[in-house]
């Protein structure tokens, strides 16, 4: 039936209902105090200017601003000398390329104006997947302020000729006395680049060469070494899945990475077989808030969860023990053996025993999910190897160190920076500057991805190609290069890059059609054998891994910033968390009953903003004070959950320095870290900038539609009547449908295009690559912490997160006939793990919008298209249009947020202001802005389509959400175009509209969510 | 004319002095020009400009040699083997063919099978006259006729002025005799007007009306002003290289979208890069004979306007002498004439391959514009009226078949406006 659930934004809301009221009804909840200086007869009294001399300097001032408008200012055009023969001026030229920056590895499209890059987007044709560090990462480029410009020594400038010259020197010398020298990467993936590191040792055989990752996955490759023999990490196809069972595995998150189209795939409920999803985990993480059941499981209990399982599975008896949660295993286990060989097991602990045993049940199930014959390469990193060179150049007994865009010293290994200083040779190759780049002796500028050539293996045939999409910005060169000219090599990296591939990868197949690609598949055979392991050994050894008393610490990446590298990004910072709905910040998370016992707090501020307390964490010996608390629902007790990737200090622009370093804790790479201790500090509080509070849904709950996937799947059920019920009003005392009755004359929607947006909220992970997407094609601003706080945040799309839980509210718990105790028992139980939907929003787009009824200047109109058009010029922003939507998606410009000090972000530099769109006006300061549809793309297809005389193409129409969106949550298209995809979906019977009575008639609609709830 | 070897040094300077003076005379003297043949001149003329001069000037070296008076320095015959096919003339092993070739550096000039005896005749007597210059008809005084004075504008008003103040002496004589006479003494002009004055300051009625006049007189004055703060019409900035489009799009009837050739397929439409200008002026260093550009504030003559190439030349790192590029490249900094607001959004290609929209009917007479100016006002008004009025051929464009066909039927008429197709939408400009 028809799901009776209510949803919620924050745990205010459930606890504290007053508070929300109060701010739902009233703007200002506090008298704003203007007697502060209005009351203040003394100094008004007192002070120099007399209302003359105020009305003087009105006049003045209005004068001279008028008299200084009536010029124009003089404007240079400055053409080409040698215009390149493939470049128009104002059309976009795209290229075909690969990200491969040792944490994120896609297949992309880049689009590039006058030779500048300024968006990416997925290549969907190469079955690339970008998230939103990817669609930023344009941004990065054109960071002036961290990019490293000019090799140096010793931090002094010095030409690359001499220091070629000068560390070829020392390379030889440490060559003929046989010391070692570490060459230090992240993950390269690239075969092109391997095969060149390798005859760098070949040529300097005391050069080793390790790579780690940052967030190391180093378990699972030692795994996968043990049983398979290579050292490489399995691919999982969540396309073929019709059961998940994952044990803190965040795989719509960062692990592993890329698999949110493969899973959106197996969640279609129209295909008949949507998968069943079931999330054991201690943080509330992206994945768990999509999976149909989620186990609120402390870490520890996963180990031994996990090891049930298998015991369950293959009726092993791994030694084990009880946990709260053998139940849910038992259930799980059911679900699995009922999904066959469709049925797959993932563990997220970096423990190479836990990854054995997922690695086992997988076998036992013979999963088809699980891939070992052709691994992903994206993550290479190995951590004993990296603790034993981290230990030798600690000890001396390695006299160099070659680093290349990794930074060792940020990721906390203690006492490196002064063992670095004290090497024969310390090398740092890297895109930006940090704290080893600080701490090394030569400093070599490396070029961006997006002005490098290069080659990944993402996995094992399947290809991609880098090139260079721009002209290099700053006196930079590339990694391969520098390694082919120190091994004598005088072949510049481009050529070798077309000799290996056509000897190597291509088989004969066009470098050119490759290159114009971006990408290249092939069939490797793939045969592996797999050993035995003794998974006795392995489970006691995990069994072993669980050790103290005291809070278990869950390190996370987190969506935005991940491992850290693009911390200087101010899109990525002003990101908000797709679960907690803060940025610029990371935080302590902790349950609802350990906030309560250790005595933490978010109040919320009658602003709409929320503090926090800080915390004083240690963890086997090292200390960390001031962590800020956040009270998460669904935080299993006893854990809690901190963010790595913030923190960074080097040379970053004030404004980013915001978080703690929690890399100190991530000792041997293990994300789960026992024995913690935590203690409420006394001091100032915390403010978070956490658009959380300032979203209530005022009494609104009918924003979300869901129903599980029996009722779907029922025919006999109406969805009209039941679970996708059409608002009903009172019209001559009788009910009908709300549709019926308008305030308004209908449009004529039948002339030319009509766009509409579908959005379906089953295939949307909530990843936020599209609000990154948006940001970029549509210039949003950055307003900074401190504007975020208050609500002003620009982003023309948000995606709004929405737990829910039976009971809702203390009026409904009341009703239900909760008193005293029990009442606060109820309200903390369903917040103890609710679900959550999220719910992508921006301008609905209404056919009959109330913000264009109430402009005074008719500066928001309605096109015959079907977009609420804004025009930015005629505005002035009385802001009524904003008071009356009801889907509150209008954001005011407060101030001038280009070439402003105050806000200095990248629209505040030149190099930061070449990702603009040029096909966008930059808004200025006291006008409405909102989403316009991409209206700027739509006319730009249609004016392709006119050009080349031809009507415009099934599926040409995109937004720049709609093109960034890998799942295919987000379509878009002409629905006067019976042959569109979003055409079907208008009228698909889980089409509804949000708020639906009201009617609004939005052009944007939503797809109700379904939940596999694994009833019969 | 076939040239004789003389031996005797003495002969040939006079003759050659004879020669020199027989062509001044011809080129300066009016008297002997009569003895030109104007039909081979003009013949000979025509084919050199079209064969010739993009490698050869009369009076000085460019890619070949010059060749002003060449008759006198070749035989016929070796000139019209050579012109022919000078390749061939260089395999026969003709000492001086192969030495002109060297001399260039080895580049082959193209050969001219087609051309007949007469063609070549008459190059070569064209190349010996040169240009007739077409001196005025003197007067019976032997004077030039000098073009009338233009009286200025001033004059007109202070002649105006004289001849009303003489009506007012007149009027005023008059009516003193006439008092002389013994006619009553009427009030004075002063008088009625004092009179009219008191009268006026008494009429309520009056003092409103005139209120309001003056009220509104001043409100349309005012936003008359106002509406023309940031309208930039007719401004004509003054561009680092004086370029006349004139010259280029009128004279020499260059396409617009020869050099803006972006305009059919972007937004902008670009001004050429300095690459566009040298495909021709790799091989014009200077502008025609007696060219003369005239501007607001000065006139440029030949010599004014070949500095003007030259930095074009410099722009582009060309060194005429040699003929070759030095890399040292300047891009010009010219002054953007045509400024929109970033708020508007403006796509040339829409106009222009879509709409097949004359340049000129935004840019003015372009191609009689010595220096360019904005033409139009550029604004939104301007543009909603074009926008109101134009019906577009939208014939034989499959996009516009489906929904002109819908809105024709829709609006009751023949061919819809670009404002009935959607074209006054706010958000069809303003993103």
């Amino acid at each position: 039936m028809a799901s009776n659930k209510k949803y919620w934004q924050s745990v205010v809301e459930i606890e504290n209902a007053s508070i929300v009221e109060t701010l739902s009804k009233n703007e200002f909840v506090e008298e704003i105090p203007t007697d502060e200086f209005l009351g203040d007869k003394e100094t008004l009294e007192n002070s120099s200017t007399s209302r003359r001399d105020f009305l003087k300097y009105v006049g003045f001032t209005t004068a001279a601003a008028s008299l200084a408008a009536c010029e124009g200012p003089v404007k240079k055009a400055i053409p080409y000398v040698v215009k390149p023969n493939d470049t128009i001026l104002g059309v976009a030229d795209w290229y075909a390329t690969s990200i491969a920056n040792g944490q994120d590895f896609a297949n992309i499209l880049v689009k590039t104006r006058e030779g500048r890059p300024i968006l990416v987007m997925p290549n969907k044709e190469a079955n690339g997947v970008t998230n939103a560090r990817v669609q930023a990462s344009v941004l990065s480029l054109y960071d002036e302020q961290l990019r490293l410009k000019s090799p140096k020594k010793g931090g002094e400038k010095i030409s690359w000729g001499n220091s070629h010259k000068q560390i070829g020197e020392k390379l030889n010398e440490l060559k003929e006395k046989n010391e070692t020298v570490i060459l230090l990467t992240g993950t390269l993936a690239s075969p092109s680049t391997e095969q060149i590191v390798s005859e760098f040792i070949a040529a300097y055989p005391n050069v080793k060469h390790v790579a780690y990752d940052a967030i190391s996955e180093s378990g699972a490759a030692d795994a996968f070494e043990a049983m398979f023999g290579s050292r490489a990490i399995p691919n999982y196809h969540f396309d073929k899945a019709q059961a998940i069972v994952s044990f803190g595995a965040d795989f719509l998150g960062d692990w592993h990475g890329g698999f949110e189209k493969g899973y959106a795939e197996s969640r279609n409920p129209d295909s008949g077989k949507m998968s069943y999803h079931v999330q054991f985990e201690a943080n509330m993480s992206l994945t768990g808030a999509n999976a149909d059941k989620r186990v609120v499981t402390k870490s520890s209990d996963q180990v031994f969860a996990l090891i049930n399982l298998y015991n369950a599975i293959t009726g092993g008896s791994l030694p084990s023990k009880s946990t709260p949660v053998d139940a849910e295993v038992k259930a799980a286990a059911a679900a699995l053996k009922k999904a066959g060989s469709n049925a797959v097991v993932v563990s997220g602990s970096n423990d190479k025993n836990a990854q054995l045993i997922a690695f086992a049940i997988n076998d036992a199930l013979q999963s088809e999910v699980f891939d070992a014959a052709n691994p992903l390469q994206i993550r290479q990193g190995n951590d004993a190897e990296m603790a034993q060179a981290m230990a030798d150049i600690k000890s001396g007994k390695a006299k160099g160190l070659i680093t290349y865009n990794v930074d060792p010293v940020y990721n906390s290994v203690a006492g490196l920076a002064e063992a670095i200083k004290k090497l024969k040779l310390s090398v740092a190759m890297s895109v930006q500057d940090n704290d080893t780049v600080a701490a090394s002796e030569y400093v070599l500028s490396m070029s961006h991805y997006l002005e490098s050539w290069g080659d990944v293996s993402i996995s094992q045939g399947h290809y991609g190609l880098m090139q260079p999409t721009i002209q290099k910005l700053f006196k930079t060169t590339q990694f391969q290069d520098v390694l082919l000219k120190w091994s004598g090599n005088t072949n510049s990296y481009y050529d070798y890059l077309k000799g290996f591939w056509s000897s190597n990868i291509l088989e004969g197949q066009s470098w050119n059609q490759a290159l114009h690609d971006g990408y290249f598949k092939k069939e490797v055979a793939a045969s592996v054998s797999k050993s035995s392991v003794d998974l006795n050994a392995a489970a006691s050894a995990l069994r072993g891994s669980v050790k103290g008393s005291g809070f278990e610490l869950n390190l996370y990446s987190s969506t935005a910033l991940g491992d850290g590298q693009l911390a200087n990004n101010p899109w990525l910072q002003e990101f908000p968390d797709p679960i907690t709905r803060a940025s610029w910040d990371n935080y302590l998370l902790v349950s609802y009953d350990d906030a309560k016992k250790l005595e933490f707090d978010n109040p919320v501020k009658d602003n709409g903003a929320i503090n926090g307390n800080y915390a004083k964490v240690t963890v086997n010996g090292v200390t960390i004070e001031n962590i800020p608390v956040m009270i998460q629902p669904g935080q299993a007790n006893g854990t809690v959950g901190l963010a790595l990737g913030y923190g960074r200090k080097t040379n970053l622009k004030e404004d980013m320095q915001v978080g703690v370093n929690a890399y100190p804790f991530y000792a041997n790479g293990q994300n789960v870290q026992y024995g913690a201790t935590i203690e409420r500090t006394s001091g100032p509080v915390h403010k978070f900038a956490c658009m959380q509070v300032q979203k209530t849904i005022a009494g609104r709950h009918d924003i979300l539609k869901e129903v599980s996937l029996k009722d779907y799947n029922d025919h006999s059920i109406d969805p009209k009547h039941t679970w996708n019920k059409p608002a009903v009003v009172s019209y001559d005392h009788e009910e009908v449908e709300a549709k019926t009755i308008d305030l308004w004359d209908a449009h004529n929607r039948e002339i030319g295009h009509h766009f509409n947006l579908s959005i379906d909220l089953n295939s949307c992970t909530g990843c936020g690559a599209c609000v990154i997407a948006c940001h970029a094609e549509n210039n949003v601003p950055v307003v900074g912490k401190d504007e975020m706080r208050v609500g002003r945040d620009m982003h023309w799309l948000r995606i709004d997160r929405y737990y829910s839980s039976e009971v809702e509210t203390r009026e409904e718990a009341l009703e239900q006939g909760f008193r005293g105790g029990d009442l606060f028992k109820v309200l903390e139980t369903s917040a103890k793990n609710p679900s959550v939907t999220f719910q992508p929003m921006m301008c609905q787009h209404c056919n009959h919008a109330p913000c264009e009824t109430v402009c005074p200047v008719a500066a928001t109109t309605h096109g015959r298209q079907g977009q609420n058009q804004m025009t930015y010029n005629r505005c002035v922003g009385t802001r009524y249009c904003a008071n009356n939507c009801p889907y509150r998606v209008r954001r005011f410009n407060w101030f001038n947020y280009a070439d402003n000090n105050e806000f200095d972000f990248n629209m505040n530099n030149e190099y930061g202001k070449m990702v603009l769109n040029p096909d966008v006006v930059v808004r200025s300061r006291g006008v409405m802005e909102k989403c316009s549809m991409c209206i700027q793309m739509t006319q730009a297809t249609i004016l392709k389509a006119k050009k080349e005389g031809r009507k415009v193409e099934t599926g040409e129409f995109a937004t720049a959400c709609s093109q960034a969106c890998t799942t295919g949550a987000l379509a878009f298209g002409d629905v006067n175009n019976p042959e569109e995809e979003v055409t079907e979906l208008v009228k698909d019977k889980r089409a509804f509209n949000v708020l639906d009575y009201i009617q609004t008639k939005p052009n944007v609609i939503y797809q109700v969510k379904v939940r596999n709830t694994n009833e019969a | 004319m076939k040239s004789v070897a003389l031996h005797n040094p003495l002969a040939k300077v006079l003759l050659k002095s004879f020669t020199f003076l027989l062509l001044f005379s011809l080129s300066f003297n009016a008297v002997a020009q009569d003895a030109i043949d104007e039909a081979r001149q003009k013949d000979g003329r025509k084919l050199f400009k079209s064969l010739c001069a993009s490698c050869h000037k009369l009076d000085k070296k460019f890619i070949g040699p010059a060749l002003g008076k060449v008759e006198e320095r070749r035989e016929n015959d070796w000139l019209k083997a050579w012109i022919k096919n000078n390749a061939e003339l260089r395999a026969s092993g003709d000492k001086d063919a192969i030495a002109i070739f060297e001399e260039y550096n080895g580049s082959n000039m193209t050969a001219f099978p087609q051309l007949t005896d007469e063609n070549i005749d008459n190059i070569l007597y064209y190349t010996t006259v040169g240009e007739i210059v077409k001196t005025p008809e003197p007067g019976p005084d032997g004077y030039a006729p000098q073009p009338a004075p233009e009286a200025p504008k001033w004059l007109i008003f202070i002649l105006a002025g004289v001849i009303a103040a003489a009506f007012l002496i007149i009027a005023s004589l008059l009516k003193t005799i006439s008092e002389l006479k013994g006619a009553p003494k009427t009030p004075g002009l002063w008088g009625n007007s004092v009179e009219l004055w008191e009268g006026l300051k008494r009429n309520t009625f009056l003092h409103v009306v005139g209120t309001i006049f003056v009220l509104l007189l001043s409100a349309y004055i005012l936003f008359g002003a106002l509406f023309t703060v940031g309208v930039d019409q007719g401004y004509q900035p003054v561009q680092p290289i004086m370029f006349s489009h004139k010259i280029h799009a009128g004279d020499n009837k260059i396409d617009c979208q020869y050099c803006h050739s972006s305009a059919k397929h972007s937004k902008h439409s670009g001004i050429p890069s300095v690459n566009v200008c040298m495909n021709c002026h790799k091989n014009i260093a200077e502008v025609a004979d007696n060219t003369v550009v005239e501007t607001e504030d000065r006139l440029y003559s030949k010599a004014d306007l070949d500095k003007e190439i030259q930095k074009l030349y410099d722009a582009a790192g060309w060194d005429p002498e040699k003929l070759a590029y030095t890399g040292d490249e300047k891009p010009i900094k010219w002054i953007r004439i045509h400024n929109l607001p970033d708020f508007a959004y403006f796509n040339h290609s829409q106009h222009v391959t879509v709409g097949g929209v004359e340049c000129q009917k935004c840019h003015g007479p372009v191609e009689t514009m010595e220096e360019l100016y904005q033409f139009s006002p550029l604004t939104m008004g301007w543009c909603i009226d074009c926008h109101r009025e134009t019906k577009v051929d939208l014939k034989g464009n499959d996009y516009y078949k489906k929904v002109h066909e819908e809105l024709a039927k829709k609006y009751g008429v023949e061919q819809v406006t670009i404002a009935q197709l959607g074209g006054l939408e706010c958000g069809k400009c303003h993103y």
